[in-house]
């Protein structure tokens, strides 16, 4: 009986701490725990100053009243950044087909400011035909750099040197509500999620 | 002369620490090396016979629970990022491992029933048969603060130990059975 109760009870307690370590069995992974708390808090995110493709300094998060989507690149990323690149372009055309153009900025902006400087990120816009109209190119300055990767819960690290070399990171698309919450984040190529997202931060 | 299990134990937790870096930098050496390295170290600093008696670990079934949601907590891909971002997760872990895997491991497993370990064993190697084929074939990666590539690696490294502790389990009922077979002629030079 000891034993029996013993045992119960270190199955109720070792299930508890699993559900709470795993916010209800909902996040396996930091990434995952990641997009449940913004959904959940929707961190009011601080300003910073970034540099666009054209040379002109512009605030992150955007102006007042228009949301934002932001996703992370290095424009010299020989892989998945590229196709994060052509998923951007077709979320900009999908924003404007349904009229929310100009109730929305989107940013790709570099985690090598280093190396990204001004003509790499229009080159980068060029190929894949941002044209700063509704989604630009950018880089914040190398010291606001760590400060807003923390702030977007982003975490870069350098590349297998072996193979491509470069950096790998957690992509995605983070939407930015009007008052400048961190309201959603969702994959490159979840065009649906990143819609319904967005209208729900216009709403 | 063999030296103290408790010195040893203090050796093995000071080789983690001191190398943490190293160690923490590639998930092989993490999660193959310095969590097992822990655990071991809460085993040696078990003495036999360490609550044999104590009717509410009757079969170790207590302690053998406890042992089980301790590993299954850093089975957790986050608790492994969460380490590498936070102080605080760094020192539960080298406080959970030792006494939260290793000791109650080591108490629970020495009453165990030998049907209950046969069912632990055939669940470990199973369990690091699954890991291995979800991180081999994951297509997301699974901890951010680790590559692609590695995560791989990682996939191998559990299906190495998978088939290594199979045939550790394994080969013993051979041998067992040669050495009842010499016993009667009690001559240990052959031995």
């Amino acid at each position: 009986m000891k034993a029996f109760l013993a045992s119960l009870a270190v199955l109720i307690a070792g299930s508890v701490l699993f559900f709470k370590a795993t916010d209800g069995l909902q996040a396996l992974t930091a990434e995952g725990a990641r997009r449940l708390a913004v959904q959940r808090e929707a961190p009011m995110v601080s300003s910073f100053m970034l540099e666009t493709m054209k040379g002109s300094a512009e605030p992150l998060p955007g102006a007042p009243g228009k949301a934002v989507m932001v996703e992370f690149i290095y424009t010299t990323c020989p892989t998945i950044c590229q196709s994060a690149g052509g998923d951007m372009a077709r979320l900009r055309d999908l924003v404007i087909a349904e009229g929310l153009g100009d109730r929305v900025r989107l940013f790709s902006v570099s985690f090598d400011p280093d190396v990204d400087d001004v003509s790499h990120l229009a080159r980068y816009g060029e190929l894949h035909h941002a044209d700063g109209e509704v989604w630009t190119i950018a880089r914040p300055t190398v010291n606001d750099l760590p400060a807003l990767l923390k702030a977007f819960g982003v975490v870069v690290i350098k590349g297998d040197p072996d193979t491509f070399g470069g950096y790998e990171h957690n992509t995605a698309i983070h939407v930015i509500s009007p008052t400048g919450q961190l309201s959603s984040i969702v994959d490159t190529d979840d065009f649906d999620g990143a819609l319904e997202a967005l209208k729900r931060t216009l709403s | 002369m063999k030296p103290p299990s408790y010195l040893v134990a203090i050796l093995v937790v000071g080789f983690c620490f001191a190398l943490r870096i190293p160690l923490e930098a590639d998930p092989v050496s993490h999660i193959l090396v310095q969590l097992p390295l822990l655990a071991w170290s809460g085993v040696l600093i078990t003495p036999n016979g360490t609550g044999r008696r104590s009717e509410w670990n009757r079969g170790g079934v207590a302690t053998l629970l406890v042992a089980f949601f301790t590993i299954i907590f850093w089975m957790l891909p986050r608790s492994i990022d969460a380490v590498l971002s936070s102080p605080t997760m760094e020192l539960a872990k080298f406080i959970t491992l030792p006494f939260g895997v290793g000791a109650p491991l080591a108490i629970g497993w020495a009453r165990a029933h030998p049907l209950l370990r046969g069912i632990i064993k055939a669940e470990v190697v199973s369990m690091l048969g699954v890991l291995a084929f979800l991180y081999i074939h994951a297509p997301v990666r699974i901890c951010n603060a680790y590559l692609v590539s590695d995560q791989h690696r990682l996939g191998y490294g559990f299906l190495f130990l998978a088939l290594g502790l199979s045939v550790f389990w394994i080969a013993p009922l051979f041998i067992v059975h040669t050495k009842r077979a010499v016993m009667p002629t009690k001559t240990p030079a052959t031995a």
